[in-house]
């Protein structure tokens, strides 16, 4: 992980600089701006589709609410949603990858073949289906324990659970390979002679080694996760209003295109917005990648 | 080989148990009936309406009874569109949607294939650097906010394009650009890799040394064993179209599968819901078997 020629490879990158000061400046401005805004901004006004002024840097939409405003929040929850569910697909497919590589023979040729059927099968339209069966059940059982919370959000918790578990099938190709090829080095061969446990093996021993490798994939997986997310709300079947996401703002945007009158801010705000995003997640996911792995 | 098909078979059968499985009980699980309205329905009519579509009994009869209707090639009524089954449904809609589909996987594999190998040829130059900017950017942008732009710019603005619909091969440019786009820049990057890797090979030195022309070398020797990886990633593409191409039926007004599927799920449809997963999934496997078999085909060495 520390490995000193590849952090002095990625500081002489100039596209990773750019890239992780962008996305500190959109996640700065997103969770800590809204803040400082009046909240009255996210409220209904009579002043609807009002195009970009001083007043409203973004404009207005349809029920007159200020479309910044509603940017930044989108982008809270977007963000959110890809780093948590990012982090779960990481536990699963690192768990699953750590263990079908170590125990080899016919369990490896398993998983991995689970890996392959699922690679293969439109997963998102399973997510479709079961955000929607669980849902109720998550409020009611929030309900009953009284998380407050949990009602209000339990939409969010969902998103973040199902496509944590759809997106973990790379990690887990990528730790399985790693796991392979540290398998036969000496030192875990001399663990083992010393009498370690094959979770102490597991986790003290090649876990420490992959991190490089599950940083670089995390990097990746959190805009997979966030272009998920928004594909689930674009689609309405995500977040659900009065909240909103960068694809539920999206969605409105594309909604208020016609050829009639065209509202482009409620388009090209959430659009940049989140595609630089993207862009500034890919762009440092990859230059992680070369800079830890030149060959590839 | 014969054995092999024959086991692929059994895997096939096997997952799409599984699909049919999956679909049915999580519509099930979901609280909330197929009738259940503004109104309520007087129990007598809605007991005759459960029995009609055959959704009383318990749930093993149920599973049990869809299951063999499923063998039977019946997908049902669909519980929405009443009178309507889903064979006729997706009869209709899925012709649309696998021409989308069709015209963006070619799309996808040939511009990538090409753009890939373009990168490579010219590793480390502007073009390359270019090339990948330009992949990468395809990649970030989902085609919500990539069909939306193009009907702004050329839908709008110029006025050149439709801006949705079905009927022209005009129609079809703008949707089938969206859904291939980040398809194409995925296999960009995949191909870039694997000739830059290949470019290196000995038969390759050995084309060069003969005194062929670069393109030659390029396109004519060292493209069949550089686009394997391509390959082997038609299956998962193929998946990403699929999904993807309800979401661009719905930006760009296409009357395809698409739109069914969502409002199936909106509208608690399990039937039309169930019928077009497995559809989709049959779709999906037999693809998959097929780019196995072509495999085979391309790559002499894993032939047994």
């Amino acid at each position: 992980m520390a490995d000193p020629r590849a952090v002095r490879r990625l500081a002489r990158n100039p596209a990773a600089w750019v890239s992780a000061g962008i996305l500190l400046v959109v996640a700065v401005a997103c969770v800590v701006w809204p803040a400082f805004l009046p909240a009255s901004l996210g409220e209904p006004s009579p002043n609807q589709y009002a195009p970009p002024s001083w007043e409203h840097p973004f404009g207005t939409d349809l029920n007159g609410r200020d479309q910044l405003y509603r940017v930044l929040t989108g982008g809270r929850i977007s963000l959110l949603v890809g780093l948590c569910g990012a982090s779960v697909s990481l536990v699963i497919g690192a768990a699953w990858g750590l263990v079908a590589g170590y125990a080899g023979g016919w369990l490896d040729a398993w998983m991995m073949r689970f890996v392959d059927v699922l690679y293969s099968v439109p997963r998102l339209i399973f997510i479709l289906i079961a955000i929607n069966a669980f849902n109720a059940q998550l409020q009611s059982f929030a309900t009953g324990m009284g998380w407050g919370w949990l009602v209000q959000s339990s939409r969010i918790a969902i998103l973040i659970l199902t496509l944590g578990v759809i997106e973990w099938l790379t990690m887990a190709r990528i730790v399985r390979g790693q796991v392979l090829a540290l398998k036969s080095r000496q030192f875990i061969a001399a663990a083992k002679v010393l009498g370690q446990s094959h979770a102490g093996i597991l986790l003290r021993h090649l876990l420490p080694n992959l991190s490089g490798v599950i940083l670089i994939y995390l990097t990746l997986a959190i805009p997979a996760v966030i272009i998920d997310e928004s594909f689930l709300s674009f689609l309405g079947l995500g977040i659900q209003a009065p909240q909103a996401s960068w694809g539920s703002l999206l969605a409105d945007g594309a909604g208020a295109i016609n050829p009639l009158r065209s509202f482009w801010w409620l388009l090209v705000f959430p659009a940049a917005c989140m595609s630089v995003s993207l862009l500034a997640l890919n762009f440092l996911g990859d230059a992680l990648r070369d800079a830890f792995d030149p060959r590839g | 080989m014969g054995l092999s098909l024959l086991r692929r078979f059994w895997g096939l059968a096997a997952v799409l148990f599984c699909v049919v499985s999956i679909t049915f009980f999580l519509i099930r699980l979901s609280p909330g009936g197929p009738f259940d309205g503004e109104r309520k329905i007087p129990e007598a009519i809605e007991r005759e309406l459960l029995a009609k579509y055959r959704l009383d009994g318990s749930l093993w009869e149920q599973y049990s009874g869809y299951v063999g209707d499923l063998v039977r090639g019946d997908l049902r009524l669909s519980t929405k569109y009443r009178n309507r089954s889903v064979n006729e449904i997706l009869a209709q809609t899925l012709p649309v949607t696998l021409c989308l589909g069709g015209v963006a996987f070619v799309l996808a594999a040939a511009g990538g294939i090409w753009l890939g190998a373009f990168a490579a040829m010219h590793r480390h130059t502007w073009r390359d650097a270019g090339a990948m900017f330009f992949a990468l950017a395809a990649i970030s942008l989902p085609s919500y906010i990539i069909g939306p732009v193009l009907i702004l710019i050329f839908g709008l603005d110029l006025g050149w394009l439709p801006v949705g619909g079905w009927g022209s091969w005009e129609h079809l440019i703008l949707p089938s650009v969206t859904l291939a786009a980040p398809a194409m820049a995925a296999i960009a990057r995949l191909m870039r890799g694997s000739m830059a890797e290949t470019l290196q090979q000995d038969f390759v030195r050995t084309a060069r040394a003969k005194g062929l022309r670069e393109t030659a070398v390029v396109y004519r020797h060292a493209l069949r064993v550089a686009v394997l990886p391509v390959v082997s990633y038609l299956g998962p593409l193929a998946a990403h179209l699929l999904t993807g191409s309800i979401v661009v039926e719905t930006i760009f007004h296409i009357p395809g599968a698409g739109g069914f599927f969502v409002h199936s799920i909106l509208n608690r449809d399990g039937f039309l819901l169930g019928g077009m997963v497995i559809v989709y999934c049959v779709l999906l496997v037999a693809f998959n078997l097929a780019v196995d078999l072509g495999y085979g085909l391309l790559d002499r060495r894993i032939r047994g």
